[in-house]
């Protein structure tokens, strides 16, 4: 027995040893999420598009803030209402050494939407297209049947894949390697599927070259062992830092922290369409008609909420209050709109005022394991619409059951978040805000059902109007008009945080992104 | 034993059927997997599209069939989350799941049989009730806690062991194991010890009963009458009569073991079917689920039938007819 104990223990001095021996400029992350394939177009999901960057380049990239810039595009800009057109970079090759040019191009648009068993395709980014016309190798028309003043912002959603390496060749064939081919900053090595990604350099990158020769990438889903990992020192940078862990990690020597503002938003759907919601009865238990269709009951449940009590008990400080559906300073936001403010009494005199002086009674719902602390946010608003005579109850579910009930129809008052990637306002609107129509295809997560005439007219004219002052002006006109309506309850935006060991800095990014060649040593 | 086999292999092929009906229902009820998968802002045509290319517009029953002709020939469907066949990415996660829950069971096999007896023989001093007191922590303790406890002491506190995830694994007969190198090893150390814990004290527990009842019986007195040692008597005669409900006992477990060493798993990041499974149930990946809970399924009448065999060949006075 003490024998086996003593060489144990000689075993591990010797493992110490080895693992200390590494090499000076790989890099080791911890990501909360792994891919669910390395296609890029095969299912469009946050973890996806974020280590499809990894490899591939877009047209147009995304700043930290969202802000446009050129990416395999050197410029773009519309000739007429209809059409755009596209100056690609030259000079730039594809990990296997062929060049990229306008084929390239117009393959990835064109197979975009036959993906076969997409789960979630791009489809909706090139769908307007009609025509993807080749003017030279470095020269692209796009034409679109009606004016499409997003098309920029729609380049900037998808990666470029080759059309030598990807034609033929399916989603297994980008999950072996095979087909893997980008012109993005790493080259694929492996993929461990659950274990591990290992990325190496790709030296002839056409932008700035990247400090890490080498990354390894390790999926850890427990937000637990995730810090535990940090802490040890077997990865170096990790994302999704839980807030609860981020007071002690603040005070660890060797750890650094770095936070940004997400898009994230936290918001309340509220069933305002229907006379008749599933969850709503008087204080007797009786049915009543909807209350939520009175636009004077929604201010008062936004009256009713203190978002900076959440933001500072709940999220331990890691969530800014929200006014609308983006934060300041993106592309249709209105500067004039700002976070409701905390008034019980202005609340309860609005219910008065809109016939409830009693109240009524509502069950909220809600994901418990879907955004952070979600469960948490859900008993939090109950208790406070409690406090201004609302008497609600909790009723939070895994997404897996939740999604498909709430996307049925069965909930009088969902808690849900949304994340608007592509950094403008009109996909919000649109996706959240504008009339259910299945045939134009807006409203799809309209889970409230609300509609506003005036925000489904200003959003269609916005999304027809190509030149940008004009476009963002109408735009901005939409979402007022739905937030002074109170279309949805905007609660909060999460905030990311990521952690180092010290001697690297990550600046993070609002689209919650984690891209290794933004990562730079000290 | 030939009847024998044919009865249990029909049996087990009804267990499958009526399994795989009710998973497929039940998985149904649950929701749409749609309703995860999408993209949040895709529209309500997108949706449709992705509704019908899964089969999901079809009603249950004609979906169900669609699976079983499938299923027939050996083709679980493709999941839907990676398109990719589900036994394959099940088979890909399987090597390391089967590794943890093998070095597990070694440990609580050479660890707690050795252990049990101890206490067994030595039921009245400190050392007996030291292992015992061991067994008692080794039951009550949640896994996920003496999980992360393991992650805090050795990796955070003492840095001697990697915190989770599998290393390098070496490549052995076109599968990889982390066993066959020593840096493989410190990856293993932590989560097999961990899932370890509770099946050890378990036997702890079988194998001291068994030798307490065992030293009472009259062969150990007429043994120790004959003068044969001590040595003798516990190591050969004794170990052969506990030897058969540990069998028993931890053949049961170590279906469990490979089954649901889920925690394990996902506090270590181990890249085992366990966490594959239950991702797969946070997204409703209907092909995944249903193919692992069958190959779960095959995987207890199997352990069920080698445990039956390993009786009759530990004693043989059980016979494998089940005449009635």
């Amino acid at each position: 027995m003490k024998k086996k104990l003593l060489i144990s223990f000689v075993i591990m001095a010797s493992l110490v040893l080895g693992a200390s021996i590494g090499m000076a400029k790989d890099l080791t992350i911890g990501l909360k999420g792994e891919p669910t394939s390395l296609d890029p177009h095969f299912h469009n999901v946050t973890q996806n598009n974020q280590m499809a960057l990894w490899v591939f380049d877009k047209l147009i990239l995304q700043d930290h803030h969202q802000k446009l810039y050129p990416g395999l595009a050197e410029s773009w800009e519309p000739v007429s209402n209809t059409v755009w057109e596209f100056h690609l970079r030259k000079g730039v090759t594809f990990h296997d050494g062929s060049p990229f040019t306008a084929e390239d191009m117009k393959y990835t648009i064109e197979r975009i939407p036959n993906v076969p068993n997409s789960p979630s395709s791009f489809s909706g980014a090139v769908g307007a297209i009609t025509e993807v016309e080749i003017v030279d190798p470095y020269t692209v028309r796009i034409h679109t049947a009606e004016p499409a003043p997003l098309m920029p912002r729609n380049f900037a959603s998808f990666t470029v894949v080759s059309k030598k390496a990807a034609e033929g060749k399916g989603t297994e064939d980008f999950n072996s390697g095979v087909a893997c081919i980008g012109t993005g900053p790493y080259k694929l090595v492996e993929w461990a599927r659950g274990d591990k990604i290992v990325y190496e350099r790709n030296d002839d990158y056409w932008g700035v070259k990247p400090e890490w020769e080498k990354i390894i990438v390790r999926p850890i889903s427990n937000d637990g062992t995730r810090v535990a990992a940090l802490q040890a020192g077997d990865v170096d940078l990790i994302n999704f830092v839980p807030p609860s862990d981020v007071k002690h990690l603040k005070a660890a020597k060797n750890i650094v922290l770095s936070q940004s503002p997400s898009t994230r938003l936290i918001y309340l759907h509220l069933d305002s369409d229907r006379d008749d919601s599933p969850m709503i009865t008087d204080n007797d238990g009786n049915k009543i008609k909807n209350p939520l269709k009175d636009v004077r009951v929604r201010k008062a449940i936004s009256k009713a909420i203190n978002r900076e009590a959440i933001a500072a008990r709940i999220m331990d400080g890691l969530a800014i209050p929200a006014a609308q559906m983006l934060p300041a300073g993106y592309e249709g936001t209105s500067k004039t709109l700002k976070p409701e403010k905390y008034d019980p009494k202005a609340a309860k005199a609005l219910l008065a005022e809109a016939g409830y002086p009693e109240g009524f009674k509502i069950t909220i719902h809600g994901p418990n394991d879907r955004y952070v602390n979600d469960g948490d946010i859900a008993q939090a608003i109950a208790q406070m619409l409690t406090k201004v005579g609302i008497k609600t109850e909790v009723n939070t579910m895994p997404k897996a059951v939740y999604f498909g009930k709430a996307s049925a129809l069965e909930f009088s008052m969902m808690l849900l978040g949304w994340a608007t990637d592509t950094g403008e306002h009109s996909n919000c609107v649109g996706a959240l805000l504008h009339t259910y129509d299945k045939d134009k295809g807006f409203g799809a997560a309209n889970r409230g059902r609300y509609s506003n005439p005036v925000v489904d007219e200003k959003l269609e004219l916005a999304l027809k109007t190509v030149d940008p002052a004009e476009h963002n002006k109408i735009l901005i006109e939409s979402v007022e008009a739905a937030m002074n309506d109170v279309g949805i309850v905007p609660i909060h935006f999460q905030v990311s945080v990521w952690g180092s060991k010290k001697g690297l800095a990550y600046n993070g990014r609002t689209d919650g992104y984690t891209l290794p060649h933004e990562i730079v040593s000290q | 034993m030939l009847a024998f086999l044919i009865r249990r292999i029909t049996q087990s092929a009804v267990v499958l059927l009526v399994m795989s009906v009710l998973v497929f229902v039940g998985v149904y009820y649950i929701g749409n997997p749609i309703d995860i998968l999408i993209a949040p802002d895709a529209t309500p045509a997108e949706y449709a599209r992705a509704v019908s290319e899964f089969g999901l517009d079809k009603p249950l029953w004609e979906q169900y069939f669609i699976f079983l002709k499938g299923a027939l020939h050996g083709n679980f469907g493709n999941s839907f989350v990676y398109n990719e066949p589900a036994l394959k990415i099940i088979f890909d996660r399987l090597p390391a799941t089967l590794e943890l829950a093998f070095t597990a069971m070694f440990m609580a096999v050479f660890l707690g049989i050795p252990l049990g007896m101890i206490a067994g023989i030595q039921h009245d001093n400190w050392i007996g009730r030291n292992i015992m007191r061991f067994s008692i922590l080794g039951f009550s303790l949640p896994t996920f806690w003496v999980g992360l406890m393991l992650i805090i002491i050795f990796s955070v506190h003492l840095g001697w062991l990697p915190s989770g995830g599998r290393g390098e694994p070496v490549e052995f007969l076109g599968m990889h194991f982390s066993f066959l190198s020593w840096k493989g090893l410190s990856y293993l150390i932590l989560p097999a010890s961990n899932l370890a814990l509770f099946k050890t004290s378990l036997a702890i527990r079988l194998s001291r009963a068994g030798v307490q009842e065992n030293l009472q019986m009259d062969y150990v007195k007429f043994a120790r009458a004959k003068g044969l040692s001590n040595t003798r008597i516990i190591g050969l005669h004794v170990m052969k009569n506990i030897m058969i409900p540990v069998v028993t006992v931890l053949g049961m477990e170590f279906g469990n073991l490979i089954a649901f060493a889920v925690v394990t798993e996902t506090i270590f990041a181990w890249p085992g079917m366990g966490k594959l499974v239950i991702d797969s149930i946070g997204v409703l990946d209907r092909p995944i689920i249903v193919a692992y809970l069958l190959i779960t399924v095959t995987m207890f009448i199997l352990i069920n039938l080698i445990v039956d065999i390993m009786y009759s060949v530990l004693d043989p006075r059980v016979r494998l007819g089940d005449e009635r």
